[in-house]
């Protein structure tokens, strides 16, 4: 696909025999990584395999317990970011590192600046940034605050950071992640014209169709072990899940049978402000309807109407054949709505809290008797959650954040199955989630759909949105565009072309 | 072991009671000396000896002209009646007047065998064994008298029930506003009006009592009036809360403001209410409202079981409060709205009701210190409570609730108040000032938060 230009020699970096283990609990044994110059390597793994792990330790946030790094054939003092930045390596993660309220000139030169007290030599700030920019082939107000850029280019405002300081190894951790599929086509740009000078690129994603797109070579951890690394255009799609996964998914996408009943939700007219316009769809009795579009279409402002987390300028809202007038969240959930929120952490969990009161937070009324909440209770059900989802935790009553993102989302779905609701939204419900979580959650869907619940599920990923829904809306700019009732032959290239109008 | 012990709920949650614990075996350390005891039950044991070890003779007893001194003597009195003993008198004074008082008694002629006194009284000239002996030629009457009084043992005068039950009685008001405050912290706010509201409280209370029943108000009166002055700040509360829910106030500002409109309206109703009392003939006072009401001074004076009634009201709001926080949906709700108020939303908690009710809380257990505040000093005190927000925040947060919102225990703020009332006690002991106390407080204050900090990096 791209033109090798791998080069042979001594590799870019080279990681031996590195070990990890974090209070008794072995994260990484023994792994061996090398990356070439200008090469794009793709770092595969289910959630928990190791991967940040091994990259928080190229980048000197952790001291591995045994092995070595090599970069440009020089050994790199382990343990010490501030080394790794001088030997070339930056990490873009999935949280920026930018100050919102600064342009885009002063966040690509914060701590660089060579005098305190000195005026800042703005002038050659900017055309070195300018510089930067060109070589990325991207133009970016330099002047503009940070806050009021999209996030993709406050991703390019990270890869220009990594260019100012001379990086020749850039990290992306799911760079993709937040980015409609247009912005994912300008960033492939960005990191082949990154590759074309000769820097290297580890990106780490579970999207499998941008990994065979943008990589040369797929390195798959798991569990703390290197398993594979082979050039991308030897791995066929489910080989490569087989060495990620260790077992043999039948498919991606399990198969339901289910027959689709009455409406359960009817949705007329709903509007608010920009952002909704007029949206109208049903979505019946078993079935799984999936809402698309690019990001900022107004998909999750559509499930907050319903959810009564914003306030519905007109429309109706029937749930179950009845006329609904929903003004918070608490009332949409007692009407039967639950809502898996896209973003875990601010709006899914209360993250410092155990995740047994996250799980009986919208239960507590069902938990509670006379005298207050009935521990025991609640203990079996979540036990029972937990069995059924396979959960991983040590123990229910261990902070929420301490969980993997696979499991924070199961924990946030088991709140909602407990609650037993009709409608449930997914937004999003595989955002950063690996491939044998996302089968779980796909399979946990399916089984809801067998009992007559109504699901709205918004996703970004079409391959998703295709393999898992029986009906395709998609939005753009706020209103639908149009319906997709024949799945089996529909393609994304269909999706796209109502998306963007 | 060691490791799991230190990484356990209980120590997480109460380690600070080891601090406490640390503290008060530090004091009793520190206090360890000769006990002179002058308590009725040493009156009493006092009283058993002399009915058993001493002659036929009647009882003098000799004491210092104090509260403390006379409930001794009182004892004695009883004890030695109840064993058919004759007392002849008790004398109360200084060393001058009781010389006076000895040689009276020993000019009547009747037979007196011993003089009961404390140590200190042992002390005074007339009764140091010179003096007696002389005594003893001189007047036939006291030929066998001996002055007795209870042992002296050794034992910490910080570890002595009067000095502990003292200690937590002091801070009872502030424990029990800290109730309040713990709840309004959970859920990221603060509230600095409890100190105000704690002489609205104290200010409504009294003129109310005075209106409605004067001196001879039944106990009815008295409590409808106490729930007045309670429900005046759970109104307060209520603004508080509908500020900070409904007008997005940051709740700093909101309840800076209640803490100012609050003292003048106390202020302004006590001196209304005193140039009433004059018919307009003066401009009133600042001064506090006395209560005529006797009865009223239970619940603050007052003692049931051997307890003080303020510690008793203290304790039954603390175990009610923490069954809220830890056994109900509503205490959930607060940890949930601390640790994140969306999250909360979307999962159908009343954000805005959890809130308004926290204040609401507060604002109560502010006008429960406020009643207990006028029943202890018998008067509504329109200048009680100024900066005990300071004094309650600092309980909170000592006792390991995080600025933050969403952590922290009920119990732990109770074990905080108590480690700054016995770190007070203790420097009130060594003589240290008041003023050079607050330099201890405020590093005790960041200390506190800097122990918490690392136990979360941890």
């Amino acid at each position: 696909m791209t033109a090798n230009v791998l080069q042979k020699g001594v590799p870019l970096v080279e990681m031996r025999r590195i070990s990890k283990s974090f209070s008794s609990v072995q994260v990484l044994s023994g792994v061996d990584f090398t990356l070439s110059r200008g090469e794009v390597l793709a770092l595969l793994g289910e959630n928990g395999a190791g991967k940040s792990t091994l990259m928080k330790i190229l980048c000197g946030i952790h001291r591995p317990s045994s092995g070595e790094v090599f970069i440009d054939g020089e050994s790199l003092t382990l343990g010490n970011t501030q080394a790794a930045q001088r030997a070339g390596v930056s990490v873009i993660h999935q949280e920026f590192n930018l100050i919102p309220t600064l342009t885009v000139r002063e966040n690509l030169f914060l701590g660089q600046e060579e005098f305190v007290l000195k005026r800042l030599p703005v002038k050659q700030e900017k055309e070195k940034a300018n510089a930067i920019f060109q070589r990325l082939g991207v133009s970016l107000n330099m002047e503009s605050r940070v806050s009021s850029l999209t996030v993709a280019e406050q991703q390019l405002v990270e890869i220009g950071k990594a260019l100012l300081l001379d990086s020749k190894v850039i990290v992306m951790d799911e760079p993709t992640a937040a980015l409609s599929p247009q912005e994912v086509k300008g960033l492939f740009e960005v990191i082949r014209e990154l590759q074309g000078q000769g820097i290297s690129v580890i990106y780490i994603s579970h999207r499998l169709d941008e990994i065979f797109e943008i990589s040369d070579r797929i390195t798959v951890l798991r569990d703390g072990t290197h398993v594979a690394t082979k050039p991308t255009r030897e791995l066929s799609r489910d080989q490569l899940i087989e060495l990620m996964v260790g077992r043999t998914l039948e498919q991606e996408f399990p198969k339901r049978n289910v027959v689709i009943g009455e409406n359960r939700l009817v949705a007329n007219n709903l509007s608010r402000g920009r952002k909704v316009q007029d949206v109208s769809f049903l979505v019946k009795r078993g079935e799984i309807v999936a809402l698309t579009g690019l990001i900022g279409a107004g998909r999750t402002e559509v499930a907050r109407l319903l959810f009564g987390a914003d306030h519905l300028e007109s429309g109706k809202i029937t749930l179950n054949g009845k006329s609904m007038r929903i003004n918070s969240p608490r009332q949409a959930i007692a009407a039967g709505i639950g809502f898996l929120t896209e973003d875990r952490k601010t709006q899914g969990l209360v993250v410092n809290q155990s995740v047994l009161h996250n799980f009986g937070l919208p239960n507590l009324r069902k938990f509670s008797g006379a005298y207050g909440i009935n521990h025991r209770q609640e203990r079996n059900a979540f036990a029972s959650f937990q069995k059924s989802m396979r959960i991983k935790l040590a123990n229910p009553n261990q902070p929420a954040k301490t969980l993997s993102g696979g499991n924070q989302q199961k924990v946030v779905l088991a709140k909602w199955l407990e609650r037993n609701s009709d409608v449930v939204i997914f937004d999003e419900p595989t955002r950063g989630i690996d491939v044998g979580a996302r089968y779980d959650i796909y399979q946990l869907m399916n089984k809801l759909a067998a009992d007559g619940k109504a699901i709205l599920m918004i996703s970004s990923e079409l391959p998703e949105v295709l393999g898992m829904a029986d009906r395709i809306l998609v939005m753009h700019e706020g209103r639908l565009t149009g319906e997709i009732t024949d799945v089996k032959n529909a393609t994304q290239e269909q999706i796209m072309a109502l998306a963007v109008q | 072991m060691i490791k799991k012990l230190l990484n356990s709920d209980f120590i997480a949650h109460y380690g600070s009671v080891f601090v406490l614990l640390l503290l008060c075996s530090y004091y009793s350390y520190a206090t360890y000396g000769e006990q002179h005891p002058i308590s009725p039950s040493a009156g009493k044991v006092l009283g058993k000896r002399i009915a058993a070890e001493v002659g036929d003779g009647s009882v003098l007893i000799v004491i210092r002209n104090t509260a403390g001194d006379r409930t001794f003597a009182k004892a004695i009195e009883t004890e030695l009646k109840a064993r058919s003993v004759s007392v002849f008198g008790t004398v109360a004074g200084s060393p001058a007047e009781i010389r006076k008082a000895i040689e009276q008694a020993g000019e009547s002629g009747q037979k007196i065998s011993a003089i009961a006194t404390h140590q200190p009284g042992s002390l005074f000239g007339p009764l140091r064994e010179g003096n007696i002996n002389k005594l003893r030629e001189k007047h036939s009457a006291l030929s066998e008298v001996q002055v007795v009084f209870p042992k002296s043992y050794f034992w910490p005068s910080f570890l002595t029930r009067e000095n502990i039950v003292n200690v937590v009685n002091q801070n009872a008001d502030i424990a029990i506003i800290a109730i309040g405050m713990t709840m309004v912290i959970i859920t990221a706010g603060i509230d600095l009006s409890v100190g105000s509201l704690l002489a609205i409280s104290a200010v409504m209370t009294a003129i109310s009592l005075e209106s409605f029943g004067g001196a001879d108000a039944s106990v009815v009166t008295m409590i409808a009036c106490g729930v007045l002055g309670i429900l005046a700040c759970a109104v307060c509360g209520l603004f508080n809360g509908v500020m900070v829910t409904f007008f997005r106030v940051p709740a700093f500002i909101v309840t800076l403001a209640t803490l100012m409109i609050a003292r003048g309206l106390a202020l302004i109703m006590a001196v209304r209410y005193q140039a009433s009392l004059s018919g307009g003939a003066t401009e009133g006072t600042p001064e506090a409202i006395s209560i005529q009401a006797d009865a009223f001074n239970w619940l603050g004076n007052g003692v049931t079981l051997g307890i003080p009634n303020p510690i008793i009201l203290m304790i039954v709001l603390y175990l009610s409060a923490h069954y809220l926080m830890s056994q109900t949906a509503f205490g959930r709700y607060v940890y949930a709205v601390g640790g994140n108020s969306e999250a909360a939303r979307l999962s159908g908690v009343p954000v805005m009701g959890v809130l308004i009710a926290v204040y609401v809380i507060c604002g109560t257990m502010a006008g429960i210190g406020g009643v207990v505040d006028a029943s202890r000093f018998e008067g509504g005190r329109p200048n009680a409570g100024e900066l005990y927000e300071l004094q309650v925040i600092a309980a909170v947060v000592v006792g390991g609730t995080s600025l933050a919102g969403g952590e922290g225990k009920i119990f732990g703020t109770l074990i905080g108040a108590m480690i700054i009332a016995v770190i007070q006690n203790g420097l009130n002991m060594a003589g240290v000032k008041s003023y050079e106390q607050k330099v201890v407080f405020g590093g005790l204050i960041l200390a506190a938060v800097i122990l918490d900090q690392l136990k979360k990096r941890r």
